[in-house]
Protein backbone atom coordinates (compact mmCIF):
# COMPACT_ATOMS: atom_id res chain seq x y z
CA UNK A 1 0.00 0.00 0.00
CA UNK A 2 2.71 2.40 -0.93
CA UNK A 3 0.71 4.73 -3.11
CA UNK A 4 -2.52 5.57 -1.32
CA UNK A 5 -5.11 7.49 -3.24
CA UNK A 6 -6.91 9.99 -1.05
CA UNK A 7 -9.88 9.83 -3.36
CA UNK A 8 -10.15 6.11 -2.74
CA UNK A 9 -9.79 6.67 1.01
CA UNK A 10 -12.58 9.23 1.03
CA UNK A 11 -14.89 7.05 -1.03
CA UNK A 12 -14.21 4.13 1.31
CA UNK A 13 -14.80 6.06 4.49
CA UNK A 14 -17.91 7.86 3.38
CA UNK A 15 -19.65 5.25 1.28
CA UNK A 16 -18.12 2.01 0.02
CA UNK A 17 -16.69 0.86 3.33
CA UNK A 18 -18.60 3.09 5.72
CA UNK A 19 -17.82 1.91 9.25
CA UNK A 20 -21.41 2.13 10.46
CA UNK A 21 -23.52 0.73 7.65
CA UNK A 22 -21.11 -1.49 5.72
CA UNK A 23 -18.59 -2.75 8.23
CA UNK A 24 -21.30 -2.60 10.92
CA UNK A 25 -18.68 -1.69 13.50
CA UNK A 26 -19.33 0.34 16.61
CA UNK A 27 -22.99 -0.68 16.71
CA UNK A 28 -23.18 -0.32 20.48
CA UNK A 29 -22.93 3.49 20.58
CA UNK A 30 -24.74 3.65 17.25
CA UNK A 31 -27.77 1.99 18.75
CA UNK A 32 -27.57 3.39 22.24
CA UNK A 33 -27.06 7.13 22.03
CA UNK A 34 -28.53 8.20 18.70
CA UNK A 35 -31.82 9.24 20.24
CA UNK A 36 -31.33 12.85 19.19
CA UNK A 37 -29.17 14.91 16.87
CA UNK A 38 -27.19 16.53 19.65
CA UNK A 39 -26.19 13.20 21.18
CA UNK A 40 -25.20 11.88 17.76
CA UNK A 41 -23.09 14.91 16.90
CA UNK A 42 -21.40 14.81 20.30
CA UNK A 43 -20.53 11.16 20.12
CA UNK A 44 -19.60 11.38 16.45
CA UNK A 45 -17.17 14.24 17.04
CA UNK A 46 -15.65 12.47 20.03
CA UNK A 47 -15.20 9.27 18.02
CA UNK A 48 -13.67 11.16 15.11
CA UNK A 49 -11.18 12.91 17.38
CA UNK A 50 -10.21 9.62 18.99
CA UNK A 51 -9.84 8.01 15.56
CA UNK A 52 -7.52 10.73 14.34
CA UNK A 53 -5.40 10.70 17.51
CA UNK A 54 -5.11 6.94 17.67
CA UNK A 55 -4.35 6.57 13.96
CA UNK A 56 -1.65 9.22 14.28
CA UNK A 57 0.01 7.53 17.24
CA UNK A 58 -0.30 4.03 15.82
CA UNK A 59 1.13 5.09 12.48
CA UNK A 60 4.09 6.78 14.18
CA UNK A 61 5.08 3.73 16.19
CA UNK A 62 4.16 1.15 13.56
CA UNK A 63 7.76 0.08 12.96
CA UNK A 64 8.67 -0.14 16.64
CA UNK A 65 5.87 -2.34 17.99
CA UNK A 66 6.25 -6.05 17.40
CA UNK A 67 3.44 -8.07 15.86
CA UNK A 68 2.83 -10.06 19.05
CA UNK A 69 2.00 -7.18 21.38
CA UNK A 70 0.42 -4.80 18.90
CA UNK A 71 -3.17 -5.16 20.07
CA UNK A 72 -2.58 -4.29 23.74
CA UNK A 73 -0.41 -1.38 22.67
CA UNK A 74 -3.12 -0.09 20.32
CA UNK A 75 -5.77 -0.40 23.00
CA UNK A 76 -3.56 1.53 25.45
CA UNK A 77 -3.14 4.30 22.90
CA UNK A 78 -6.86 4.42 22.18
CA UNK A 79 -7.72 4.43 25.87
CA UNK A 80 -5.39 7.36 26.47
CA UNK A 81 -6.96 9.30 23.61
CA UNK A 82 -10.44 8.53 24.92
CA UNK A 83 -9.49 9.69 28.41
CA UNK A 84 -8.26 12.99 26.98
CA UNK A 85 -11.49 13.51 25.02
CA UNK A 86 -13.56 12.58 28.04
CA UNK A 87 -11.76 15.13 30.23
CA UNK A 88 -12.17 17.76 27.53
CA UNK A 89 -15.90 17.11 27.26
CA UNK A 90 -16.20 17.14 31.02
CA UNK A 91 -14.60 20.59 30.98
CA UNK A 92 -16.44 22.18 28.09
CA UNK A 93 -19.74 20.33 27.49
CA UNK A 94 -20.59 18.98 30.91
CA UNK A 95 -24.32 18.34 30.32
CA UNK A 96 -23.65 16.40 27.15
CA UNK A 97 -20.92 14.51 28.98
CA UNK A 98 -23.52 13.46 31.52
CA UNK A 99 -26.05 12.44 28.86
CA UNK A 100 -23.57 10.33 26.92
CA UNK A 101 -22.47 8.77 30.21
CA UNK A 102 -20.84 5.37 29.92
CA UNK A 103 -20.74 5.56 26.13
CA UNK A 104 -17.86 8.03 26.18
CA UNK A 105 -15.37 5.74 27.96
CA UNK A 106 -16.81 2.91 25.88
CA UNK A 107 -15.42 4.54 22.74
CA UNK A 108 -12.26 2.66 23.75
CA UNK A 109 -13.93 -0.59 22.87
CA UNK A 110 -15.49 0.75 19.67
CA UNK A 111 -14.37 -1.68 16.99
CA UNK A 112 -14.11 1.04 14.37
CA UNK A 113 -11.12 2.54 16.13
CA UNK A 114 -9.19 -0.65 16.82
CA UNK A 115 -10.14 -1.90 13.38
CA UNK A 116 -8.71 1.16 11.61
CA UNK A 117 -5.63 1.12 13.83
CA UNK A 118 -4.87 -2.48 13.04
CA UNK A 119 -6.03 -2.67 9.44
CA UNK A 120 -4.79 0.66 8.16
CA UNK A 121 -2.71 2.86 10.47
CA UNK A 122 -0.27 0.12 11.46
CA UNK A 123 0.64 -0.46 7.80
CA UNK A 124 0.64 3.06 6.39
CA UNK A 125 2.65 6.27 6.75
CA UNK A 126 1.47 9.13 8.87
CA UNK A 127 -0.49 11.31 6.47
CA UNK A 128 -2.70 8.67 4.90
CA UNK A 129 -3.32 7.20 8.37
CA UNK A 130 -4.44 10.55 9.76
CA UNK A 131 -6.65 11.16 6.74
CA UNK A 132 -8.13 7.67 6.99
CA UNK A 133 -8.95 8.21 10.67
CA UNK A 134 -10.56 11.54 9.86
CA UNK A 135 -12.66 10.34 6.94
CA UNK A 136 -13.77 7.15 8.70
CA UNK A 137 -14.81 9.30 11.65
CA UNK A 138 -16.74 11.59 9.36
CA UNK A 139 -18.47 8.64 7.72
CA UNK A 140 -19.40 7.26 11.14
CA UNK A 141 -20.59 10.67 12.33
CA UNK A 142 -22.74 11.20 9.24
CA UNK A 143 -24.60 7.97 9.84
CA UNK A 144 -24.93 8.74 13.55
CA UNK A 145 -26.41 12.15 12.77
CA UNK A 146 -28.74 10.76 10.11
CA UNK A 147 -29.96 8.13 12.56
CA UNK A 148 -30.26 10.68 15.35
CA UNK A 149 -32.25 13.03 13.14
CA UNK A 150 -34.60 10.28 11.99
CA UNK A 151 -35.19 9.03 15.51
CA UNK A 152 -35.64 12.49 16.94
CA UNK A 153 -38.04 13.45 14.17
CA UNK A 154 -40.18 10.33 14.42
CA UNK A 155 -39.87 10.10 18.17
CA UNK A 156 -40.62 13.67 19.20
CA UNK A 157 -41.76 15.49 16.06
CA UNK A 158 -38.94 18.03 16.41
CA UNK A 159 -35.33 18.43 15.29
CA UNK A 160 -32.16 19.89 16.81
CA UNK A 161 -33.48 20.07 20.35
CA UNK A 162 -30.96 20.93 23.10
CA UNK A 163 -28.22 21.82 20.66
CA UNK A 164 -26.98 24.36 23.23
CA UNK A 165 -25.44 21.45 25.13
CA UNK A 166 -22.80 21.26 22.43
CA UNK A 167 -22.67 24.62 20.70
CA UNK A 168 -23.22 27.06 23.53
CA UNK A 169 -26.29 28.99 24.67
CA UNK A 170 -26.83 30.60 21.26
CA UNK A 171 -27.82 27.23 19.83
CA UNK A 172 -30.81 26.88 22.13
CA UNK A 173 -32.93 28.53 19.45
CA UNK A 174 -32.07 25.94 16.82
CA UNK A 175 -34.88 23.61 17.77
CA UNK A 176 -37.38 23.16 14.95
CA UNK A 177 -40.79 21.83 15.93
CA UNK A 178 -42.13 20.22 12.78
CA UNK A 179 -45.35 18.85 14.19
CA UNK A 180 -47.03 20.70 17.01
CA UNK A 181 -48.94 18.59 19.55
CA UNK A 182 -46.96 15.52 18.61
CA UNK A 183 -47.49 12.46 20.77
CA UNK A 184 -44.06 11.11 21.54
CA UNK A 185 -43.51 7.91 19.58
CA UNK A 186 -41.47 6.15 22.24
CA UNK A 187 -40.49 3.21 20.06
CA UNK A 188 -38.30 5.41 17.85
CA UNK A 189 -36.42 6.74 20.86
CA UNK A 190 -36.08 3.36 22.55
CA UNK A 191 -33.43 0.90 21.29
CA UNK A 192 -35.81 -0.95 18.89
CA UNK A 193 -36.12 2.29 16.93
CA UNK A 194 -32.35 2.37 16.50
CA UNK A 195 -32.36 -1.17 15.12
CA UNK A 196 -35.24 -0.49 12.75
CA UNK A 197 -33.84 2.77 11.40
CA UNK A 198 -30.32 1.34 11.03
CA UNK A 199 -31.83 -1.48 9.02
CA UNK A 200 -33.74 0.95 6.84
CA UNK A 201 -30.62 3.07 6.22
CA UNK A 202 -28.63 -0.03 5.24
CA UNK A 203 -31.46 -1.08 2.94
CA UNK A 204 -31.50 2.36 1.34
CA UNK A 205 -27.74 2.19 0.76
CA UNK A 206 -28.02 -1.24 -0.82
CA UNK A 207 -30.85 -0.02 -3.02
CA UNK A 208 -28.79 2.93 -4.26
CA UNK A 209 -25.81 0.62 -4.88
CA UNK A 210 -27.98 -1.81 -6.85
CA UNK A 211 -29.47 0.99 -8.95
CA UNK A 212 -26.00 2.40 -9.63
CA UNK A 213 -24.65 -1.00 -10.61
CA UNK A 214 -27.58 -1.67 -12.90
CA UNK A 215 -26.95 1.63 -14.66
CA UNK A 216 -23.24 0.85 -15.05
CA UNK A 217 -24.01 -2.59 -16.45
CA UNK A 218 -26.50 -1.12 -18.88
CA UNK A 219 -23.86 1.32 -20.09
CA UNK A 220 -21.34 -1.47 -20.55
CA UNK A 221 -23.66 -3.64 -22.59
CA UNK A 222 -24.41 -1.01 -25.18
CA UNK A 223 -23.10 -2.20 -28.53
CA UNK A 224 -20.14 -0.32 -29.88
CA UNK A 225 -21.10 1.98 -32.67
CA UNK A 226 -20.17 0.80 -36.10
CA UNK A 227 -19.61 -2.81 -35.09
CA UNK A 228 -20.69 -5.25 -37.73
CA UNK A 229 -22.54 -8.47 -37.28
CA UNK A 230 -20.40 -11.53 -37.70
CA UNK A 231 -21.54 -13.75 -40.52
CA UNK A 232 -21.81 -17.30 -39.41
CA UNK A 233 -22.39 -19.02 -42.70
CA UNK A 234 -21.05 -18.66 -46.14
CA UNK A 235 -17.69 -17.42 -47.25
CA UNK A 236 -16.15 -14.44 -45.69
CA UNK A 237 -14.34 -12.63 -48.37
CA UNK B 1 -59.42 -52.75 -20.39
CA UNK B 2 -58.21 -49.23 -20.14
CA UNK B 3 -57.90 -48.06 -16.56
CA UNK B 4 -58.11 -44.46 -15.77
CA UNK B 5 -54.80 -43.40 -14.33
CA UNK B 6 -55.14 -40.87 -11.59
CA UNK B 7 -52.23 -39.88 -9.47
CA UNK B 8 -52.46 -38.63 -5.95
CA UNK B 9 -53.57 -36.37 -4.33
CA UNK B 10 -57.08 -37.67 -4.80
CA UNK B 11 -58.92 -35.36 -2.46
CA UNK B 12 -58.89 -31.71 -3.18
CA UNK B 13 -59.27 -29.42 -0.22
CA UNK B 14 -61.66 -26.61 -0.94
CA UNK B 15 -59.66 -24.38 1.38
CA UNK B 16 -57.79 -21.55 -0.22
CA UNK B 17 -56.08 -18.83 1.76
CA UNK B 18 -58.90 -16.49 0.90
CA UNK B 19 -61.53 -18.96 2.13
CA UNK B 20 -59.66 -19.49 5.39
CA UNK B 21 -59.34 -15.77 5.94
CA UNK B 22 -63.03 -15.17 5.25
CA UNK B 23 -63.95 -17.94 7.68
CA UNK B 24 -61.75 -16.40 10.35
CA UNK B 25 -63.34 -13.00 9.76
CA UNK B 26 -66.80 -14.55 10.14
CA UNK B 27 -65.77 -16.34 13.31
CA UNK B 28 -64.90 -13.07 15.03
CA UNK B 29 -68.55 -12.02 14.78
CA UNK B 30 -69.96 -13.41 18.07
CA UNK B 31 -67.16 -11.85 20.09
CA UNK B 32 -67.49 -8.64 18.13
CA UNK B 33 -71.21 -8.47 18.81
CA UNK B 34 -70.57 -8.88 22.53
CA UNK B 35 -67.84 -6.20 22.49
CA UNK B 36 -70.13 -3.81 20.63
CA UNK B 37 -73.05 -4.50 22.94
CA UNK B 38 -71.05 -3.78 26.07
CA UNK B 39 -68.54 -1.15 24.93
CA UNK B 40 -70.32 0.52 22.03
CA UNK B 41 -69.23 0.97 18.44
CA UNK B 42 -65.59 1.74 19.22
CA UNK B 43 -64.23 -1.65 18.23
CA UNK B 44 -66.18 -1.65 14.97
CA UNK B 45 -64.80 1.76 14.07
CA UNK B 46 -61.31 0.48 14.93
CA UNK B 47 -61.79 -2.40 12.53
CA UNK B 48 -63.30 -0.38 9.70
CA UNK B 49 -60.68 2.37 9.80
CA UNK B 50 -57.94 -0.21 10.38
CA UNK B 51 -59.20 -2.16 7.36
CA UNK B 52 -58.95 0.88 5.10
CA UNK B 53 -55.41 1.62 6.33
CA UNK B 54 -54.44 -2.04 5.97
CA UNK B 55 -55.58 -2.28 2.36
CA UNK B 56 -53.74 0.93 1.46
CA UNK B 57 -50.55 -0.28 3.18
CA UNK B 58 -50.82 -3.74 1.62
CA UNK B 59 -51.33 -2.30 -1.87
CA UNK B 60 -48.41 0.11 -1.43
CA UNK B 61 -46.11 -2.64 -0.18
CA UNK B 62 -47.16 -5.02 -2.97
CA UNK B 63 -46.57 -2.36 -5.60
CA UNK B 64 -43.14 -1.54 -4.20
CA UNK B 65 -42.26 -5.22 -4.10
CA UNK B 66 -43.62 -5.74 -7.63
CA UNK B 67 -46.01 -8.48 -6.54
CA UNK B 68 -49.41 -9.13 -8.17
CA UNK B 69 -51.80 -6.74 -6.49
CA UNK B 70 -55.12 -8.48 -7.10
CA UNK B 71 -53.94 -11.92 -6.05
CA UNK B 72 -52.64 -10.83 -2.66
CA UNK B 73 -55.35 -8.31 -1.89
CA UNK B 74 -58.04 -10.88 -2.63
CA UNK B 75 -56.82 -13.27 0.05
CA UNK B 76 -58.02 -10.74 2.66
CA UNK B 77 -55.07 -11.42 4.94
CA UNK B 78 -54.52 -7.69 5.39
CA UNK B 79 -58.13 -7.35 6.50
CA UNK B 80 -57.67 -10.17 8.99
CA UNK B 81 -54.61 -8.44 10.45
CA UNK B 82 -56.56 -5.19 10.72
CA UNK B 83 -59.54 -6.94 12.30
CA UNK B 84 -57.44 -8.75 14.88
CA UNK B 85 -55.57 -5.56 15.75
CA UNK B 86 -58.82 -3.58 15.83
CA UNK B 87 -60.31 -6.01 18.33
CA UNK B 88 -57.17 -5.93 20.48
CA UNK B 89 -56.97 -2.12 20.56
CA UNK B 90 -59.03 -0.25 23.14
CA UNK B 91 -62.36 0.94 21.72
CA UNK B 92 -62.40 4.63 20.74
CA UNK B 93 -58.72 4.66 19.84
CA UNK B 94 -57.74 7.85 17.96
CA UNK B 95 -57.23 7.60 14.20
CA UNK B 96 -53.45 8.11 14.27
CA UNK B 97 -53.00 5.31 16.79
CA UNK B 98 -54.71 2.90 14.41
CA UNK B 99 -52.68 4.15 11.43
CA UNK B 100 -49.39 3.66 13.27
CA UNK B 101 -50.36 0.20 14.51
CA UNK B 102 -51.74 -1.15 11.25
CA UNK B 103 -48.97 0.39 9.13
CA UNK B 104 -46.32 -1.07 11.40
CA UNK B 105 -48.02 -4.47 11.37
CA UNK B 106 -48.39 -4.65 7.59
CA UNK B 107 -45.27 -2.85 6.39
CA UNK B 108 -42.66 -3.86 8.95
CA UNK B 109 -44.22 -6.88 10.66
CA UNK B 110 -45.25 -8.56 7.42
CA UNK B 111 -43.79 -7.20 4.20
CA UNK B 112 -40.24 -6.44 5.33
CA UNK B 113 -39.96 -10.09 6.31
CA UNK B 114 -41.14 -11.31 2.91
CA UNK B 115 -44.90 -10.92 3.04
CA UNK B 116 -47.70 -13.42 3.44
CA UNK B 117 -46.43 -16.68 4.89
CA UNK B 118 -42.89 -15.52 5.61
CA UNK B 119 -43.42 -13.37 8.69
CA UNK B 120 -41.84 -14.86 11.82
CA UNK B 121 -44.03 -12.73 14.10
CA UNK B 122 -47.77 -12.33 14.20
CA UNK B 123 -48.25 -8.96 12.44
CA UNK B 124 -51.27 -7.89 14.49
CA UNK B 125 -49.40 -8.54 17.72
CA UNK B 126 -46.30 -6.71 16.44
CA UNK B 127 -48.50 -3.68 15.78
CA UNK B 128 -50.14 -4.02 19.19
CA UNK B 129 -46.86 -4.22 21.11
CA UNK B 130 -45.37 -1.29 19.20
CA UNK B 131 -48.36 0.79 20.22
CA UNK B 132 -48.35 -0.49 23.78
CA UNK B 133 -44.75 0.48 24.47
CA UNK B 134 -44.95 3.71 22.46
CA UNK B 135 -48.26 5.12 23.65
CA UNK B 136 -48.94 3.53 27.04
CA UNK B 137 -51.56 6.11 28.01
CA UNK B 138 -53.77 5.68 24.95
CA UNK B 139 -53.36 1.91 25.02
CA UNK B 140 -54.37 1.32 28.62
CA UNK B 141 -57.59 3.32 28.87
CA UNK B 142 -60.59 1.10 28.25
CA UNK B 143 -64.19 2.25 27.90
CA UNK B 144 -66.63 1.56 30.71
CA UNK B 145 -68.99 -1.37 30.03
CA UNK B 146 -72.69 -0.91 29.39
CA UNK B 147 -74.86 -1.02 32.50
CA UNK B 148 -72.42 0.81 34.73
CA UNK B 149 -71.36 3.51 32.29
CA UNK B 150 -72.71 6.76 33.78
CA UNK B 151 -72.83 8.50 30.39
CA UNK B 152 -74.41 5.58 28.57
CA UNK B 153 -72.86 3.45 25.85
CA UNK B 154 -71.56 5.66 23.03
CA UNK B 155 -73.36 5.30 19.72
CA UNK B 156 -71.92 5.04 16.23
CA UNK B 157 -71.67 8.80 15.74
CA UNK B 158 -69.85 9.28 19.02
CA UNK B 159 -67.54 6.41 18.15
CA UNK B 160 -66.61 8.04 14.85
CA UNK B 161 -66.10 11.34 16.62
CA UNK B 162 -63.84 9.72 19.22
CA UNK B 163 -61.77 8.16 16.45
CA UNK B 164 -61.36 11.08 14.06
CA UNK B 165 -61.59 14.14 16.31
CA UNK B 166 -60.33 12.72 19.61
CA UNK B 167 -60.18 16.15 21.29
CA UNK B 168 -63.88 16.86 20.82
CA UNK B 169 -65.30 14.05 22.94
CA UNK B 170 -64.60 12.28 26.18
CA UNK B 171 -65.47 8.63 26.43
CA UNK B 172 -65.94 7.42 29.98
CA UNK B 173 -63.18 5.02 30.86
CA UNK B 174 -62.81 2.63 33.76
CA UNK B 175 -60.17 0.34 35.15
CA UNK B 176 -60.53 -3.16 33.72
CA UNK B 177 -61.00 -6.16 36.03
CA UNK B 178 -57.41 -7.25 35.34
CA UNK B 179 -56.19 -3.79 36.40
CA UNK B 180 -58.30 -3.86 39.54
CA UNK B 181 -57.15 -7.29 40.55
CA UNK B 182 -53.53 -6.31 39.99
CA UNK B 183 -53.87 -3.20 42.15
CA UNK B 184 -55.82 -4.98 44.86
CA UNK B 185 -53.85 -4.89 48.10
CA UNK B 186 -56.16 -5.66 50.96
CA UNK B 187 -59.57 -6.91 49.81
CA UNK B 188 -60.72 -10.49 49.74
CA UNK B 189 -61.74 -11.42 46.23
CA UNK B 190 -65.35 -11.72 47.37
CA UNK B 191 -65.35 -8.11 48.62
CA UNK B 192 -63.51 -6.93 45.55
CA UNK B 193 -66.26 -8.40 43.39
CA UNK B 194 -68.97 -6.76 45.51
CA UNK B 195 -67.33 -3.33 45.59
CA UNK B 196 -66.49 -3.08 41.90
CA UNK B 197 -69.38 -3.63 39.49
CA UNK B 198 -66.91 -4.06 36.61
CA UNK B 199 -66.26 -7.62 37.74
CA UNK B 200 -69.68 -8.79 36.59
CA UNK B 201 -70.63 -12.34 37.44
CA UNK B 202 -67.40 -14.25 36.86
CA UNK B 203 -64.67 -12.29 35.19
CA UNK B 204 -65.81 -8.83 34.24
CA UNK B 205 -68.97 -7.24 32.95
CA UNK B 206 -68.70 -7.39 29.19
CA UNK B 207 -65.38 -9.21 29.12
CA UNK B 208 -66.89 -12.53 30.12
CA UNK B 209 -69.39 -12.34 27.27
CA UNK B 210 -66.82 -11.16 24.75
CA UNK B 211 -64.63 -14.07 25.77
CA UNK B 212 -67.52 -16.51 25.48
CA UNK B 213 -68.24 -15.05 22.04
CA UNK B 214 -64.68 -15.57 20.88
CA UNK B 215 -64.75 -19.07 22.39
CA UNK B 216 -67.86 -19.84 20.30
CA UNK B 217 -66.21 -18.46 17.17
CA UNK B 218 -63.11 -20.50 17.93
CA UNK B 219 -65.07 -23.70 18.37
CA UNK B 220 -66.78 -23.06 15.03
CA UNK B 221 -63.35 -22.62 13.39
CA UNK B 222 -62.23 -25.87 15.02
CA UNK B 223 -65.32 -27.58 13.62
CA UNK B 224 -64.50 -26.17 10.17
CA UNK B 225 -60.98 -27.57 10.62
CA UNK B 226 -59.26 -24.24 10.07
CA UNK B 227 -56.74 -25.23 12.74
CA UNK B 228 -56.07 -28.16 15.06
CA UNK B 229 -57.05 -28.14 18.72
CA UNK B 230 -53.54 -28.56 20.06
CA UNK B 231 -52.26 -25.02 20.56
CA UNK B 232 -55.40 -23.34 21.95
CA UNK B 233 -56.30 -26.22 24.26
CA UNK B 234 -52.73 -26.48 25.54
CA UNK B 235 -52.71 -22.76 26.24
CA UNK B 236 -56.02 -22.79 28.11
CA UNK B 237 -55.10 -25.91 30.08
CA UNK B 238 -51.71 -24.64 31.20
CA UNK B 239 -53.27 -21.34 32.20
CA UNK B 240 -56.06 -23.05 34.13
CA UNK B 241 -53.60 -25.27 35.97
CA UNK B 242 -51.44 -22.33 37.02
CA UNK B 243 -54.48 -20.29 38.02
CA UNK B 244 -55.83 -23.18 40.10
CA UNK B 245 -52.44 -23.51 41.78
CA UNK B 246 -52.27 -19.84 42.79
CA UNK B 247 -55.96 -19.23 43.49
CA UNK B 248 -55.70 -19.97 47.25
CA UNK B 249 -59.46 -19.72 47.72
CA UNK B 250 -59.76 -15.97 47.21
CA UNK B 251 -57.54 -14.19 49.74
CA UNK B 252 -56.34 -10.65 49.11
CA UNK B 253 -53.12 -12.09 47.71
CA UNK B 254 -54.99 -14.42 45.38
CA UNK B 255 -54.09 -14.35 41.72
CA UNK B 256 -57.71 -14.85 40.69
CA UNK B 257 -59.73 -17.97 39.98
CA UNK B 258 -59.15 -20.12 36.90
CA UNK B 259 -62.53 -19.03 35.54
CA UNK B 260 -61.54 -15.39 36.00
CA UNK B 261 -58.38 -15.88 33.98
CA UNK B 262 -60.14 -17.87 31.27
CA UNK B 263 -62.84 -15.27 30.74
CA UNK B 264 -61.06 -11.97 31.26
CA UNK B 265 -58.78 -9.88 29.14
CA UNK B 266 -58.01 -11.32 25.73
CA UNK B 267 -57.72 -14.97 26.78
CA UNK B 268 -60.20 -16.60 24.38
CA UNK B 269 -59.48 -14.14 21.57
CA UNK B 270 -55.78 -14.91 21.94
CA UNK B 271 -56.26 -18.65 22.26
CA UNK B 272 -58.37 -19.09 19.13
CA UNK B 273 -57.43 -16.19 16.86
CA UNK B 274 -53.82 -15.33 17.66
CA UNK B 275 -52.13 -18.48 18.95
CA UNK B 276 -53.57 -20.51 16.06
CA UNK B 277 -51.88 -18.43 13.35
CA UNK B 278 -50.43 -21.15 11.08
CA UNK B 279 -47.48 -19.05 9.90
CA UNK B 280 -45.96 -18.02 13.19
CA UNK B 281 -46.73 -21.00 15.42
CA UNK B 282 -44.92 -24.29 15.76
CA UNK B 283 -45.64 -26.76 12.96
CA UNK B 284 -46.12 -30.28 14.30
CA UNK B 285 -48.97 -31.27 16.61
CA UNK B 286 -46.57 -32.04 19.45
CA UNK B 287 -44.82 -28.74 18.79
CA UNK B 288 -48.12 -26.90 18.96
CA UNK B 289 -48.88 -28.46 22.34
CA UNK B 290 -45.58 -27.13 23.68
CA UNK B 291 -46.03 -23.78 21.95
CA UNK B 292 -49.56 -23.26 23.27
CA UNK B 293 -48.74 -24.42 26.79
CA UNK B 294 -45.77 -22.06 27.00
CA UNK B 295 -47.95 -19.15 25.92
CA UNK B 296 -50.48 -20.03 28.62
CA UNK B 297 -47.75 -20.06 31.27
CA UNK B 298 -46.27 -16.78 30.05
CA UNK B 299 -49.64 -15.03 29.97
CA UNK B 300 -50.37 -16.04 33.54
CA UNK B 301 -46.90 -15.15 34.80
CA UNK B 302 -46.94 -11.70 33.18
CA UNK B 303 -50.52 -11.03 34.28
CA UNK B 304 -49.86 -11.91 37.90
CA UNK B 305 -46.22 -10.95 38.48
CA UNK B 306 -45.41 -8.69 35.55
CA UNK B 307 -45.91 -4.99 34.96
CA UNK B 308 -48.70 -5.30 32.40
CA UNK B 309 -52.29 -6.27 33.21
CA UNK B 310 -52.69 -8.49 30.14
CA UNK B 311 -50.03 -10.31 28.25
CA UNK B 312 -51.32 -12.17 25.22
CA UNK B 313 -49.30 -10.06 22.77
CA UNK B 314 -46.02 -10.31 24.65
CA UNK B 315 -46.39 -14.03 25.25
CA UNK B 316 -47.28 -14.74 21.64
CA UNK B 317 -44.31 -12.71 20.36
CA UNK B 318 -41.90 -14.44 22.75
CA UNK B 319 -43.13 -17.83 21.58
CA UNK B 320 -42.98 -16.70 17.93
CA UNK B 321 -39.26 -16.25 18.58
CA UNK B 322 -39.12 -19.71 20.08
CA UNK B 323 -41.26 -21.51 17.48
CA UNK B 324 -38.31 -22.69 15.32
CA UNK B 325 -36.63 -23.94 18.48
CA UNK B 326 -39.78 -25.83 19.48
CA UNK B 327 -39.99 -27.24 15.95
CA UNK B 328 -36.39 -28.43 16.14
CA UNK B 329 -37.05 -30.54 19.22
CA UNK B 330 -40.51 -31.81 18.26
CA UNK B 331 -39.80 -32.95 14.75
CA UNK B 332 -42.13 -35.87 14.03
CA UNK B 333 -40.54 -39.19 13.13
CA UNK B 334 -40.85 -39.83 9.43
CA UNK B 335 -42.75 -42.98 8.51
CA UNK B 336 -40.28 -45.81 8.11
CA UNK B 337 -37.62 -44.17 10.24
CA UNK B 338 -36.64 -44.76 13.82
CA UNK B 339 -36.62 -42.08 16.45
CA UNK B 340 -32.92 -41.35 16.10
CA UNK B 341 -33.45 -40.55 12.46
CA UNK B 342 -31.69 -43.59 10.99
CA UNK B 343 -33.62 -45.62 8.46
CA UNK B 344 -34.79 -48.94 9.89
CA UNK B 345 -32.59 -51.77 8.81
Amino acid sequence: MADVSYRELSLNGLWKNNPAIVQLLGLCPLLAVTGSVVNSVGLGLATTLVLVCSNTAVSLIRNVVSEAVRLPVFVMIIASAVTCIELLMQAFTYELYQILGIFLPLITTNCVILGRADAFASKNPLLPAVYDGFIMGVGFTLILVMLGALRELVGTGALFANMDLLFGPGAAEWKIVLVADYKDFLLAILPPGAFIFTGLIIAAKNLIDAKFKARQDALKEQPVKGAKRVRLTGNIS
Amino acid sequence: MALMRITSPHAHGPLTTAAVMRTVLLATLPGLVALTYFFGFGTLVNILWGGVVAVVCEATALRLRKRPLGFYLNDASALVTATLLGIALPPYAPWWLIIVGVAFAILIGKHLYGGMGYNPFNPAMVGYVVLLISFPLEMTTWAAPAGINPTGTPGLLQALQACFTPASIDVTTMATPLDLLKQNQSLLLEDLWVQNPQFGRWAGLGWEWANIGFLAGGIWLLYKRIFTWHAPVAMLVSMTLLAALFYDGGSSASAGSPLFHLLSGATMFGAFFIVTDPVTSAVSNRGRLVYGAAIGVLVFVIRVWGDYPDAIAFSVLIMNFAAPFVDYYTQPVTYGHRKDGDPES
